[in-house]
């Protein structure tokens, strides 16, 4: 919104003040201002100038040859605007002069030399006018500087309505006036009115509110005689300065009442409506907005009708035919208050935003409608003493808002704030922001004012926002706490995340990324995976993002597609959210979930696979310093490898997954790259118990290692051959696979039996029939001894 | 016989100059002082001489054997010294220059920036949770004193999800759950993922991250939410920062402000990540709503406190100079490598 210090200065007297100083402590006291901007700084020697005489050019049409009385001599000018005529008195810009920051030098224009430039409306910066010069009254004093004319100077600021949402008395000047009151020490003073009493033995307006619930009040006065169209030029100025458009006098007048007070009006052409009724319809309808635009509305639609007919959307817009034309001379004044949840909902729906829509859905105080008319009315008689009031002030007031009373005592407001503020300065500040307050000892008993009381001031806390932001939080003192300290150790989620994000990092040289919760479908279709049933976004920016994840693996494939000229080799991993589905409460099965791709076009993916089994084992032990143990699987998704997809285990319970991906998907992500996809829930791991470390006191003695190679048939596995060591002793204290390789199509492969006693250095002798007993066992399950 | 000494001697020496290894050394400790050596045979011939002048000869001929073991010694160790500088200068010197992977993984940026903010606020006691990225409208309006139909709701882009439930729009998600879950006194931080369903480009993004946190106890003020902002300011960007506090709305504060600090891009200048502003809201926060407590469990008479909630993506963004918010989510390992240091 944009405000005018001007028109706050016909409310609280602002001079000897620095006025962008005051700005500043607007947005840290009230609401953020954006833009400062200077009106009419641009302008100099521009002074009002009488025609003396025209003469047409001789080449042009459109050029004429003036002599303007500056003042100070008589400029010889061409000017080519339509509406030059002998004795007019418009803005004339003088030779070195400035208008809109260009300065106006002596020209050649079409073989005649100009000394200056007469002015439209746009060039001096008043208006968006430009179809002719701006015409001055015919007493204006010739040679006047222009700005002292009219209130061309100005300092206008920008203020985020955001920063407003909760502040309905600040969508006028007179409301932000008030805060500068507050803010200097200054006197607000009264805006002035008519008063209407003298009417009331006039006929009444018949109002009749039948939806009781979405219209608060309505008020209204009719008036006739209205003979001028057009507003005072300093009227127009501040209108154009905030943002609105001049369209005529009555336009004009509810534009400007809106701006002043936040009070929306509307106007209706007498001759059209001369009853009123407030109601929602039953069925949907249509409607023509006075913009021109046909508009369903719905059942839920507030209207404003005369005589059964809809006639304007209540809070929003008035209809096309009951729309003030320039030769309307009667009004109905409408000054309305309405349910701020409805217009908004209605304005929403509708795609209708207006300045009346946004003001009313902010929740406007009722107490101002009558005020409004009676304004609306001290502004119209000064501009126009002919108008006749032909009713009185009708007003229906369906519901009041409770005054709100409110209690507290100092120590409530010095434990709130941490510092000291007196209870003068208390009392100093709500007054000057128009509440009632009382002390008594030190107890504050406060009246909040109709303006504040909608929804914005409700509890004493906020009492403490009001005294506390005029009091500045710049001039604070702060200070630490003196709450006692109590130690704080991490959760097992958030400390199995450090540790898992560590490991990966500096052990396995992984990079950590970031993916959405949703499935990319387009993404997904890329690499030929198809998008798993789930949940879905009511409101997705795109169908293809509609759809949540059920796991980490596709958001993670395409990672590694889109970075596969990033190096030969890498990987990348997420601890990230996914959804499997909903639970039996209808709530989303929400998981925590790791998930690691590993892409390498250097490593066969057997190396690969075996360096994410690898990684799961150290996350095991360096996480929980459990074992986690890998059986094949079926996998759970088309896109993992029927033959290469593995569960996690830990403690017996599921953890996830480990697998190598089908050949299309494989070929779609790199078609030189082997590719291994991992997941672990990291809600049940970290909430598995983690096995503390026992410590063992070192043997003395050395050990001693027997290797074994063997050829072993086609299939075996690992875990086949450990029933072979099973048993063996407590001498034997690991077995490790140091080789394997194929060789005529036989595979081979080398264990280490690593033997030690804490009791003794062992000798071969000793071992011997232990490593003899293994490998009986290990030939009876077909895996011999290699010559 | 004396004679015979000095001349053994003189020998010694000039042979001695010509050993050049330790094994040509040997040889000659064994031809004077071995069982058949020159000077053992002078020794033995002392038998044959008298008492006076074999006292005399004796102390001669040990002199001899003494300076004969020391300067072998002596020579031994030189020649090894020179062997061990030939060994030395024979060595390649490597070289130091030569490129090395170093640490190849990476963190992403919000992990970096949220373990310092754990660091931080977990020295100052903070408790630090975490919280579902789905969530109910419960958890995400109501309990945060936002009902239906407030005008708050229209401020935020909310993502609806099929079953009623949302993504939530903001870390206060999960402040009725900590205060249900701690009671008061409690002081805790809470960074997690949040959505808003707008239009993505250089500074927004449906998808990011925010930081929340809370204290409460039975005196918490308005001074000390601005004490514990400004300290934990000035220790994520190690300088003092500049910040000012202005009203804000939210309806879970009250009093509610925007938290702005100096852009450090520009330094105040104006820059466009500051919309030429030279400041940059970074932190709403204020006093916990009494009806927030309420809701939490916590008596609104008794206990008092602050929230606030930082953009932890924006700071990130502030701090490396990201200037583009959607690399941040892009995976795209050009970006997201370079963040090495922990």
């Amino acid at each position: 919104m944009l405000i005018s210090m001007n028109w706050i200065g016909d409310f609280v007297d602002l001079s000897g003040l620095d006025l962008p100083g005051l700005i500043q402590r607007f947005t840290l006291s009230t609401a953020e201002v954006e833009e400062v901007v200077e009106m009419g700084r641009d302008l100099r020697d521009v002074v009002a100038g009488k025609i003396l005489s025209i003469e047409n050019h001789p080449d042009s049409k459109k050029l004429h040859l003036l002599k303007v009385d500056g003042g100070d001599k008589i400029y010889d000018v061409v000017c080519g605007a339509p509406n030059v005529r002998e004795g007019l008195i418009v803005p004339f810009v003088k030779e070195g002069g400035m208008v809109a920051g260009q300065e106006i030098k002596t020209a050649v224009i079409a073989g005649y030399e100009s000394h200056g430039m007469c002015c439209s409306e746009k060039e001096l910066g008043i208006s968006a006018d430009h179809s002719g010069l701006m015409e001055l009254p015919e007493d204006a004093p010739v040679g006047r500087d222009i700005t002292e004319i009219y209130p061309i100077k100005d300092t206008v600021f920008e203020v985020d309505n955001k920063s407003l949402t909760n502040r309905p008395d600040l969508w006028g000047h007179y409301g932000i006036a008030r805060e500068f009151a507050a803010l200097t020490g200054r006197e607000l003073k009264p805006l002035e009115t008519v008063s209407l009493e003298q009417f009331d033995s006039l006929p009444p307006i018949d109002i009749q509110v039948e939806d009781t619930e979405l219209c608060l009040r309505y008020t209204g006065l009719k008036v006739r005689n209205i003979t001028k169209k057009i507003s005072p030029v300093e009227m127009r100025i501040r209108l154009f300065y905030c943002g609105s458009r001049a369209i005529n006098l009555l336009a004009d007048l509810t534009n400007y009442l809106m701006l002043e007070m936040g009070q929306p009006m509307h106007a209706f052409d007498c001759a059209k409506v001369d009853s009123i009724q407030v109601k929602r319809f039953g069925a949907p309808f249509s409607f023509t907005t006075l913009d021109g635009v046909e508009r369903s509305m719905d059942e839920n639609t507030l209207m404003i009708c005369s005589k059964g007919e809809p006639v304007a959307v209540a809070g929003i817009m008035g209809g096309l035919d009951s729309e003030i034309e320039d030769n309307t001379d009667s009004l109905l004044l409408e000054s309305a208050n309405f349910d701020g949840a409805s217009v908004r909902k209605s304005s929403t729906r509708l795609g209708l935003r207006t300045d009346a829509s946004m003001r009313y859905e902010k929740t406007l105080d009722p107490e101002m409608t009558d005020t409004a008319i009676q304004r609306f009315m001290k502004l119209l008689l000064d501009v126009d003493s002919d108008v006749q009031i032909i009713s009185r002030m009708t007003d229906v007031y369906v519901k009041h808002y409770p005054q709100v009373e409110l209690s507290f005592d100092q120590a409530y407001v010095d434990r709130y704030t941490g510092i000291e503020i007196t209870g003068e300065r208390i009392l100093a500040t709500l007054h000057a922001l128009g509440f009632g307050a009382q002390q008594q000892g030190d107890s504050f008993t406060v009246q909040v004012p109709s303006w504040r009381a909608t929804k914005d001031v409700t509890i004493k806390a906020d009492i403490i926002e009001e005294i506390t932001r005029i009091y500045g939080y710049d001039n604070f003192n702060i200070s630490t706490t003196m709450s006692p300290l109590y130690p704080q150790r991490k959760s097992p989620g958030a400390r199995a995340d450090g540790l898992a994000k560590d490991l990966l990092v500096k052990t396995y040289g992984l990079h950590e990324v970031h993916s959405y919760i949703w499935s990319d479908a387009k993404k997904c279709k890329g690499l030929g995976i198809a998008l798993d049933e789930n949940v879905k976004l009511l409101n997705a920016q795109t169908p293809d993002h509609e759809t949540l994840r059920r796991s980490m693996g596709p958001t993670l494939l395409s990672v590694l597609q889109e970075n596969r000229s990033f190096a030969p080799a890498f990987g990348v991993f997420e601890i990230g959210r996914t959804a499997e589905g909903l639970k039996e409460d209808g709530l989303c099965n929400e998981r925590k979930k790791l998930g690691i791709a590993l892409f390498s076009r250097t490593t066969p993916e057997r190396e690969l696979y075996l360096q994410a089994i690898e990684i799961v084992k150290a996350l095991g032990q360096s996480v929980k310093g459990i074992k986690l143990e890998l059986a094949n699987c079926t996998p759970q998704y088309s896109w993992q490898h029927p033959r290469n997809t593995a569960a996690i285990l830990g403690k017996g319970q599921p953890l996830g997954w480990l697998c190598t991906v089908i050949p299309s998907v494989l070929r779609n992500i790199d078609s030189k790259a082997a590719v291994v996809c991992v997941q672990l829930d990291m809600d049940t791991f970290a909430a598995l118990e983690g096995q503390e470390l026992i410590y063992q006191e070192p043997s003395r003695f050395p050990g001693i290692d027997m290797d074994l190679s063997l050829l072993v048939p086609e299939g075996m596995r690992f875990a086949d051959m450990e029933a072979a060591w099973a048993g063996a002793g407590e001498t034997l204290k690991d077995v490790s696979l140091i080789d394997s390789f194929e060789q005529n199509g036989k595979k081979s492969l080398t264990l280490r039996l690593a033997f030690s006693s804490r009791e003794k250095t062992l000798s071969k002798e000793e071992v011997q029939p232990v490593v003899d007993s293994i490998v009986a066992k290990l030939s009876a399950a077909g895996a011999a001894l290699r010559g | 016989m004396k004679e015979k000494i000095d001349s053994l001697r003189e020998s010694f020496e000039q042979e001695l100059s010509r050993t050049m290894s330790s094994d040509a050394v040997e040889q000659l400790r064994v031809a004077y002082l071995g069982k058949k050596g020159s000077v053992t045979g002078l020794l033995k011939s002392l038998k044959d001489v008298g008492a006076q002048e074999k006292k005399e000869l004796g102390q001669h001929i040990n002199q001899l054997k003494k300076q004969v073991e020391e300067r072998l010694a002596q020579r031994v160790e030189s020649i090894r010294a020179a062997e061990e500088q030939r060994e030395i200068a024979a060595v390649e010197r490597y070289d130091v220059t030569l490129p090395s992977k170093g640490l190849t993984g990476s963190y992403h940026p919000i992990t970096l920036v949220q373990r310092q903010l754990e660091e931080i606020f977990s020295s100052m006691g903070f408790i630090v949770e975490d919280f579902k990225e789905i969530v109910t409208d419960y958890e995400c309006f109501e309990a945060v004193n936002i009902p239906k139909d407030h005008p708050a709701r229209d401020m935020q882009d909310t993502y609806y999800l099929e079953n009623g439930q949302l993504l939530k729009t903001h870390t206060s998600a999960a402040q009725n759950f900590i205060l249900q879950k701690y009671g008061a006194p409690v002081r805790a931080i809470f960074p997690g993922r949040c959505f808003r369903n707008e239009a993505t480009d250089a500074s927004h993004e449906t998808t990011f991250f925010q930081m929340e946190g809370i204290m409460v106890d039975k005196n918490i003020s308005i001074s000390n939410l601005i004490y514990f902002m400004k300290t934990m300011l000035s220790q994520v960007f190690e300088r003092e920062v500049k910040v000012r506090l202005r009203p804000g709305f939210f309806p879970f504060v009250e009093p509610g402000f925007e938290l702005d600090i100096n852009c450090l891009i520009c330094g105040g200048e104006g820059c466009s990540t500051c919309h030429h502003s030279g400041w940059v809201e970074l932190c709403p926060c204020g006093m916990i709503h009494p009806n927030v407590l309420k809701m939490g469990g916590v008596d609104p008479e008794e206990y008092t406190g602050f929230a606030f909630g930082l953009g932890l993506t924006r700071l990130v963004m502030m701090k490396y100079g990201v200037k583009d918010i959607r690399d941040l989510n892009s995976g795209n390992l050009k970006a997201l490598s370079q963040f090495q240091q922990a």
